[in-house]
């Protein structure tokens, strides 16, 4: 079987997020790196692939994102990922949800792989959405922050924590499923892995590679536009104090803390 | 075209508390735009009585279909369903898992826009316009849709309130199924693991997360709210439950419980904003944490910057002498 995972170059987290006033965009040019989470939907991969009850013959990491996003799918092959595709045009920019799910759906197409894995948010945009989004592009089911995953021939049980406690469901392939960050602790990879990560085949889609209707993507195909961008309303800062060695002050001040507010009466 | 249509979640009986909180502010945006606002209800057997409880919270009409309960596919169906007939511009959703699957889903499905984590919503210029906290919620971005439009909301964004209207009138729909909800069945579903313990009532609450390491680091918890005494319990986050070191019922969050004790302590706990949404309306807010930059410093009323295994076994011992 095929495996696709879905991957996103993401801000790194210890760099300060913001929107381009210019675009109404998330300023992207900053430090870049792997979504965190895509991390587990290759995990996962990997271990479909070990774990045996499956042959898997091909892992394809697939992103859709400027030049620059070629790092996420060198990392994601570093990984374990066989191959990578990048969709990159300048006529996918400002594509709100559901265009990039589209888009990258053409992309899916193309590839026709059994099983399409991501991660369950993006670090940035946090879109728990995306991975229904794909799937209703693709006539597939799927299901989302999936944190246990067994596969027999070409159905999967899928355990996952919902509203009302765990619900597992089983899912006939081919299928999108979104895996939870519960669901496995990513390897490193090793030294090997990441200098040969360049060295294995990307493929670098345009939208007319993949039949993308230039007209459902980009900010003008997109359904949604945001703007108005402002702050929330200000909350106080709270007090902090830092422990650096004299435990048993930081202890007396947050005693005084508590019982300032009656909180040990 | 001014009509809003609004999902219901249901379980074992009774709706869900966001899904309310959806069909009240579904009812109060449709009563601006000049239409209605009406449900959809999908499950095994749904008694009539109960889908026209929701007439309570403004619903006029609704829709009710068979199907399995808690999968997205045959609710999209549904809605896809009611939207091809044309009267409906908006769908709105309450938080949780449910809420951003079909959403999403119904989105592509109909080609409308979607906003999720919508923490109020407005009429302007005779249009529903979304706020959504943004970038770590250090910013608020309104959407705007050039047709039909999605909101999916945060947890506990909408607030339920009964508007005293009267029951709301049943209507059975039928629908196909489409391939991909075929190909997805439920095994079990709302299956609790672990203790059934009562965090709800406890006035102080010990919560914690990754920080704590291991299953065995809960124990570190459980002996601070010990030593606060009666009316304290340890709550946890989804991850160290998915990950087995604390039950299912002592969940905070997105997935979980919704908690406002007069003192949440945070220890180990980033922060993210799954957890947050279940517990930023508590009176006292602190937080343990090893990392400087965790987001739970951003919202906590007092901060502490250290380890956890350090401070948490010298705070039983002093709030234990204090409490004497």
């Amino acid at each position: 079987m095929k495996i696709a995972v879905l991957v996103k170059e993401v801000p790194d987290a210890a760099v300060q997020k913001r929107i381009d006033p210019s675009s109404g965009r998330l300023d992207r040019s900053g430090e870049k790196n792997l979504n965190p989470y895509d991390t587990h939907a290759i995990e996962a991969a990997m271990q479909i692939r070990e774990g045996g009850a499956v042959e898997v013959d091909e892992i394809v990491a697939v992103t859709m994102g400027p030049e620059s996003a070629v790092r996420a799918l060198h990392k994601a092959v570093s990984l374990g990922a066989d191959r990578s595709v990048h969709l990159t045009d300048p006529a996918l920019a400002g594509s709100d949800v559901a265009a990039t799910g589209y888009a990258l759906a053409q992309v899916l197409r193309r590839e026709s792989p059994d099983l399409v894995l991501l991660g369950q948010q993006s670090d940035d945009g946090e879109c728990y959405t995306i991975g229904a989004v794909v799937a209703e592009y693709l006539g597939q089911p799927s299901l989302t922050q999936v944190i246990k995953l067994d596969i027999a021939g070409d159905e999967l049980t899928c355990e996952r924590q919902a509203e009302y406690g765990y619900d597992t469901v089983n899912v006939k392939l081919p299928a999108v499923i979104s895996v939870g960050d519960a669901i496995n602790e990513p390897r490193y990879p090793s030294l090997k892995a990441i200098m040969g990560a360049k060295k294995k085949p990307l493929d670098t889609l345009a939208t007319g590679d993949v039949d993308i209707d230039a007209s459902k993507v980009g900010a003008e195909g997109s359904h949604v536009a945001c703007g108005d961008f402002k702050a929330p309303p200000s909350k106080s800062a709270g007090t902090i104090i830092e422990d650096e060695g004299d435990t048993d002050d930081t202890v007396g001040k947050i005693i005084a803390w508590l019982d300032e507010r009656k909180l040990l009466a | 075209m001014s009509n809003i249509l609004v999902y219901a979640l249901h379980h074992e009986g009774a709706f869900n508390k966001n899904s309310l909180g959806a069909v009240a502010e579904a009812s109060r945006l449709a009563g601006e735009l000049g239409g209605e606002a009406h449900a959809v209800v999908v499950g095994a057997g749904i008694a009539d009585d109960l889908a026209a409880t929701l007439g309570s919270y403004g619903a006029t009409k609704v829709y009710k279909a068979d199907g399995p309960e808690g999968l997205s596919g045959p609710v999209i169906d549904v809605m896809g369903k009611l939207f091809d007939g044309g009267d409906y511009q908006y769908a709105v959703f309450g938080g949780g898992l449910l809420g951003f699957e079909i959403g999403a889903g119904l989105a592509a499905r109909i080609d409308a826009g979607v906003t999720m984590e919508v923490t109020a919503v407005n009429v302007v210029d005779g249009q529903l316009a979304a706020e959504r906290p943004i970038l770590g919620d250090s910013s608020i971005s309104t959407s705007r849709y050039k047709g039909k439009g999605i909101i999916i909301a945060r947890l506990n964004a909408f607030e339920v309130k009964e508007t005293g209207g009267s029951a709301a009138s049943v209507e059975q729909v039928s629908y196909e199924a489409s391939t991909q909800s075929q190909q997805a069945n439920i095994v079990t579903r709302g299956e609790q693991r672990g203790a059934d313990v009562d965090i709800e009532g406890a006035s102080i609450l010990v919560a914690g997360g990754r920080g704590l390491g291991k299953a065995e680091g809960f124990q570190l918890a459980e002996d601070l709210a010990k030593a606060f005494g009666g009316n304290a319990a340890v709550a946890a986050t989804r991850a160290v439950v998915d990950a087995g070191w604390y039950p299912y019922a002592a969940q905070i969050g997105q997935t979980g419980k919704t908690v406002a004790p007069k003192l949440y302590l945070a220890a180990g706990i980033s922060g993210a904003i799954q957890h947050k949404v279940g517990m930023q309306s508590s009176e006292n807010i602190v937080a343990i944490n090893k990392d400087a930059n965790a987001p739970i410093f951003e919202f906590s009323d007092l901060g502490i910057v250290g380890d956890l295994n350090k401070i948490l076994p010298k705070l039983t011992e002093a709030v234990k002498a204090r409490k004497g």
